[in-house]
């Protein structure tokens, strides 16, 4: 009990500290640029996270069950082309029926992924580096190379994302949704729960009765799910399907989550985490030209920021506990 | 009624019965056997990619283009071989193609200041040496998984790349760099292929003929046996993750000279490729197996598949639908087969 709660208390303080470096780069910002923090920006700046901010938290899940999904980013574009050429085909789908469409066609996609690692076995790194290349592949099969623009999407389509509700967006509202839905999912259904035991200590899990590799199944098909999702509000937004979209976006991913403090090693993290690790990385993204920095510098930050979380969480994370043996590796 | 002698009768009978499959010794030959298997395996399909090129064009044959058909891989093969090494001691490196596109501008940037042929090749080397030996003391001094800390120095180092040359190109190297990429050492010959024969005899040598070899197995079969055996199981894995950053700062160099310039997208994707390969190779990816051989015949149908894809225009992107494929495939394949062998044993087991 007493180490969960030294746990417990690290993390919150981890969250209030990326929360306080927030507040202070929006400072910071703001009183170069003014503009930058006023509500309209701010909520533009939101908007532009929003898809951050909820494959975040679906790859939290999967990170907390000591797996890692890289294959979300060519997921993502597969859906959102085939999205796109579905809507090019029959224009007269309502966008209720893309976005369910959407979230099948990446539910699929990601129980490919949870199945190879429950069934087969297979180191979950490996399956979605496979799946990586290989769904990227598939966008170009399917489009031959070609692109889908924003004329050839229909109004209805493109509309959805952007429509405004209390001056926000819409996607921003799903991304808020989602947030909440995950929330109440980690903290109070049973399914929510088990994942964390089951990345925390699998020998422990399995003595309780729980089945490791479907809970990790089950975080590969949310994560999938949501990449879909992601996949049809991606294209809609931007209104253009090629076959780079969100190239190397996992790594943008994978970096939120380890800066909201979510351990790779898998059990700890929460929700708030993943939002505040991706609201970071949208802000820093955001205000790199407003203060007048090249955007090439963006994914050496996002590295460099990903190493230090790491560094940083490796100290937090050290467990207390009896330890009779020095471990060599870990 | 038992008398001592009866008791030692039955203790040394039972022994050979029951002991001997549990013995270490045999475990070893068994595995010896099966490493073997797998090899030969590889090798028929390098014979079925060959003759399968031949059938698909008639210049395949042709000395020259089989020399060309080699440069499309040696490159990531020179990576393999000390990848293989980081894989067994169950380490990994995701950064290398980064590490690539990090080297190959700090040689764009010192050509620009006038250093000449030897010098690039130097600088291209240390750089990919510091990177590698960045990695290896995160990853050993904090104690993380070697994977994030890669991957986030994966997207550093092509950062750094993209800071210094943005959307811009170095080109207009000094001739005599031209050598390394492009030179041939003797006939069809070229240096390159030449470099990676003498490097995969020299890891073939490291790995199975020397003490370093053994403890690179022993960390990765059980890292905390080794360090209580006495191994420096962290200065071993320093040193493997320097290694590999040397030898991607090779393969940069060798790149670099044979296209004749660099793009901070220079070798994207490359780790994919060269992970394949390891794997490809029998190298197992939780560590503890593998050998050089098996990753020699891996990286040699690798190449003859990518070169039979080509020569039927096949896109890149889709020859990466294969590579991925490949890979889970590789991995994906002995795991069902072992399972379906214990089930077996299993059954006749219960039926006797």
């Amino acid at each position: 009990m007493k180490t969960t709660s030294i746990i417990g208390k690290l993390i919150s303080h981890r969250e209030w500290l990326l929360g306080g470096l927030i507040i202070l780069m929006l400072v910071g910002v703001g009183s170069a640029a003014p503009f930058f923090v006023g509500t309209a920006n701010l909520a533009e700046v939101f908007d532009d996270t929003a898809i951050l901010i909820m494959l975040a938290c679906a790859q939290m899940l999967v990170i907390l069950t000591r797996c890692i999904d890289l294959s979300v980013a060519s997921n993502l574009a597969f859906t959102g082309m085939c999205v796109a050429l579905f809507n090019v085909a029959y224009p007269e789908t309502s966008a209720l029926v893309t976005v369910v469409m959407s979230i099948g066609i990446g539910l699929m996609l990601g129980a490919f992924n949870g199945l190879l690692v429950w069934l087969v076995g297979i180191p979950s790194i490996v399956v979605t580096l496979g799946t990586m290349s290989a769904y990227r592949g598939f966008v170009f099969l399917l489009s031959d190379g070609e692109w889908v623009n924003a004329h050839e999407m229909t109004p209805q389509f493109l509309a959805l994302p952007r429509a405004a509700f209390l001056d926000v967006t819409v996607l921003s509202w799903i991304a808020i949704a989602l947030t909440l839905v995950m929330f109440v999912f980690t903290r109070f259904t049973k399914t929510g729960l088990s994942i964390f035991a089951v990345g925390g200590n699998p020998k422990a899990a399995v003595y309780s009765g729980l089945d490791v590799g479907k809970h990790q199944f089950i975080t590969f098909c949310i994560s999938g799910a949501v990449a879909g999702l992601c996949g049809y509000l991606w294209v809609s937004r931007y209104a253009v399907a090629y076959v780079e979209v969100a190239l190397a976006f996992e790594l943008q991913v994978v970096a939120a989550c380890v800066i909201g403090g979510i351990s790779i090693a898998g059990g700890i993290g929460s929700i708030w985490g993943a939002v505040l690790g991706a609201i970071f990385l949208g802000l820093i993204k955001n205000a790199l030209p407003v203060i007048g920095i090249s955007p090439f510098w963006q994914l050496a930050i996002s590295g460099l920021v990903i190493v230090l979380a790491v560094i940083v969480n490796s100290r937090s994370e050290k467990r207390g506990g009896r330890r009779i043996l020095r471990e060599a590796h870990q | 009624m038992i008398t001592e002698k009866t008791l030692k009768q039955t203790m040394t009978n039972d022994l050979p019965k029951d002991m001997s499959r549990h013995l270490p010794d045999s475990l070893n030959s068994d595995l010896r056997s099966k490493m073997m298997r797998w090899e030969t395996l590889l090798m028929v399909f390098v014979v079925i990619a060959f003759f399968t090129n031949i059938q698909l064009s008639p210049y395949f044959l042709d000395p020259w283009s089989l020399s060309d058909a080699t440069f499309n891989f040696t490159e990531k093969a020179i990576i393999a071989l000390p990848m293989a090494l980081l894989i067994i001691a169950r380490d990994i490196d995701l950064s290398v193609a980064s590490t690539i596109a990090l080297a190959s501008v700090a040689m764009g940037f010192a050509n620009t200041m006038g250093a000449g042929p030897i010098e690039l090749a130097l600088i291209g080397m240390g750089v990919g040496t510091v990177a590698g030996f960045v990695n290896g003391w995160i990853i050993t001094k904090f104690d993380i998984p070697a994977i994030v800390v890669t991957i986030g120095t994966m997207s550093l180092y092509r950062g750094i790349a993209y800071i210094v040359l943005g959307d811009e190109v170095y080109r207009s190297y000094p001739e005599g760099f031209a050598f390394f990429g492009q030179g041939y050492v003797w006939g069809v010959l070229s240096f390159e292929f030449v470099l990676f024969l003498c490097l995969a005899v020299a890891f073939g040598i490291l790995l199975h003929k020397t003490t370093f070899g053994r403890r690179v197995y022993a960390i990765g079969n059980n890292p905390t046996a080794a360090l209580f055996s006495g191994i420096n199981v962290k200065r071993h894995r320093l040193f493997l993750f320097t290694l590999v950053g040397l030898f991607a700062g090779v393969a940069a160099v060798l790149l670099t000279s044979r296209i004749g310039s660099t793009r901070p997208s220079i070798a994207m994707g490359w780790e994919l490729e060269v992970i394949t390969m390891v794997v490809l190779g029998g190298v197992n990816i939780m560590g503890g197996a593998g050998s050089i051989v098996g990753v020699f015949i891996a990286v040699f149908l690798m190449g003859l598949v990518t070169f039979g894809m080509g020569l039927m225009n096949v896109p890149g992107i889709v020859m990466s639908i294969f590579t991925g494929l490949l890979l889970i495939l590789v991995i994906g394949t002995p795991i069902i087969w072992r399972r379906v062998l214990t089930a077996r044993k299993m059954k006749s087991k219960s039926g006797n």
